[in-house]
């Protein structure tokens, strides 16, 4: 459980990035944070995992204070995928990359093979096993590094941005791992500007916008209300948007899931044949 | 960090800003210069007072204490390695003339540093540039220059983003003996120098996308020309350096305790 009690957080260079947010976040939850570029979701986020500490205010990990212990002791709990790959890929095999954490978390040689094997396959990067990350596409470095943070299986995950180069099929398998994730009690949480995937994951959205907590609901409820989405500079996702312009046919207005829209259109239709 | 923090230029007018950074390398050269010639405290103390109105009418005071205060690490153990070879060398006894010999030698460095950080916060890297053409050096070689300065602070942030992500993997940076701590940094230069030479291949595609070197004749749209502040700078930097010259060759320098001894 992830709970942060009115968080301020200003920058060495006197930004202020994050001026008051609190919000709780329980444990198997899975919730997707949005809002506008600059909006200070990055600088929330590292918030649970300690990277930055609260300038006023307090983050409590499972009820630990994240300035009371160290990052690396957070992070077994606490998995962090950053936006870039590129930051943090340096080992000669994609094999070594993931048993990095591994071995920082001073896991048993054996357990390392068989997690490493493990997470290989999860993300489709066996036949990458001894191949330089440098050598990989965009994509699969991101594959990368999301397969070396979910080698040590935290109980809570932070995708930074996960589908930014990612092709549809590498989204669609990547919205399949989180539900799975999800249908193990795991937290989710994910960073995204990306409303369509959001639409299809169905999580709780928090919109955030200049620092604060704009709403915070089910993504039906927030993704198809045009006045606050256009608060934090989000579009609504197609479905919502075609269901709000329809809207003068009697049609529900809060739709974002393509297999529901179907079932609405097929019986309107069906009912005007009659 | 905070020495280059000291060397970052933030943009303000002042006179010394806007004086050509020509001159004002050679005066920081004319300071360099003299500064080695003299290893007696006393004109070394001189030198280090007559460049504090520099800094006092550039505004820039609170940067420049920073940098001095970055300085101050390496100043200990120039002070320290010195006082303890001559300590040594007088027979395990403290001197007088050893402790300002050794405050001297650092008092060097720190006049260096001090001219040197007066140099570039009051220089922004364009006019550094423009005054690299100016001298007609390649222009190849002056755009690589204020590349280079102008990406520091942006490989700072970089470094900041490699640290944080090999953190959260449980990289611990902080413990363990001298060698495990630069094994420590092995997860964090490598990401950093591929990113460098990534982005440096990058910029050269995007420079070549927008048609550089298409003219072989540059104009510029600033033309560096000398003021009267120019030529005030450059008698008071002549008559520095040959005070100091005239001074070594003609004058033989009192220490300072000796100074102190005839007077009481």
């Amino acid at each position: 459980m992830i709970e942060v009690k009115d968080v301020h957080f200003t920058y060495p260079n006197g930004v202020e990035a994050l001026k008051g947010v609190s919000l709780t976040i329980n444990n198997g939850e899975f919730a997707a944070i949005m809002g506008e570029n600059g909006a200070g979701k990055t600088t929330l986020v590292k918030h649970f995992n300690g990277l930055l500490k609260p300038t006023k205010g307090s983050v409590l990990v499972d009820g630990v204070d994240t300035r009371k212990v160290s990052v690396a002791t957070l992070a077994r709990k606490v998995g962090f995928v950053f936006q870039n790959p590129d930051t943090q890929l340096f080992s000669e095999t994609v094999e070594e990359e993931i048993a990095f954490a591994l071995k920082n978390f001073g896991f048993k040689e054996n357990i390392i093979k068989r997690r490493v094997t493990w997470a290989l396959n999860l993300l489709g990067l066996v036949q990458y096993r001894k191949t330089s990350p440098f050598m990989l596409s965009g994509g699969e470095r991101k594959r990368v590094a999301l397969a070396s943070v979910l080698a040590w299986n935290p109980k809570m995950l932070i995708l930074d941005e996960p589908t930014i180069g990612q092709d549809y099929q590498q989204k669609e398998k990547l919205r399949q791992f989180i539900m799975q994730m999800k249908a193990q009690r795991r937290t989710i949480i994910i960073v995204t500007h990306d409303v369509e995937f959001v639409a299809e994951c169905n999580p709780r959205v928090l919109l955030m916008r200049g620092g604060r907590m704009v709403t915070d609901g089910e993504a039906r409820k927030v993704l198809t209300n045009p006045e606050i989405l256009t608060q934090a500079s989000v579009v609504p996702p197609q479905i919502a948007q075609i269901f709000i312009k329809l809207s003068d046919l009697g049609l529900p207005k809060n739709v974002i899931d393509v297999y529901e829209a179907r079932e609405i259109l097929l019986s309107v239709l069906e009912e005007q044949a009659k | 960090m905070s020495v280059f923090e000291g060397l970052r230029f933030r943009r303000v007018y002042s006179p010394i800003h806007n004086l050509d950074p020509r001159i004002k390398f050679v005066y920081v050269c004319a300071i360099f210069v003299a500064a080695i010639i003299f290893w007696e405290l006393l004109p070394l103390i001189t030198l280090f007072l007559i460049q504090i109105p520099f800094v006092l009418l550039a505004g820039v005071k609170r940067e420049w204490l920073r940098s001095m205060r970055g300085a101050v690490f390496l100043a200990a153990i120039i002070f320290l390695t010195n006082f303890i070879f001559s300590f040594i060398g007088a027979g395990y006894i403290v001197t007088a003339k050893s402790v300002e010999n050794a405050v001297a030698m650092t008092l060097r460095f720190i006049v260096l540093v001090e001219s040197f950080s007066i140099f570039f916060l009051t220089t922004s890297p364009d006019h550094l540039g423009l005054a690299l053409e100016q001298t007609h050096i390649p222009y190849e070689f002056c755009f690589a220059f204020t590349t280079a300065v102008r990406f520091v602070p942006v490989l700072a942030e970089e470094a900041q983003t490699i640290m944080d992500a090999q953190k959260a993997r449980g990289l611990e940076l902080e413990g363990g003996n001298f060698l495990k701590r630069i094994r420590n940094y092995i997860p964090i230069l490598i990401p950093l120098i591929v990113g460098s030479i990534r982005r440096s291949l990058e910029l050269a595609e995007a420079m070549e996308s927008r048609a550089w070197g298409a003219t072989k004749n540059r104009t510029n749209l600033y033309v560096l020309k000398m003021h009267r502040g120019d030529f005030i700078l450059i008698a008071i930097t002549v008559g520095i350096l040959a005070t100091a010259i005239y001074t070594r060759l003609f004058f033989a320098i009192p220490s300072l305790n000796e100074l102190l001894g005839s007077l009481f």
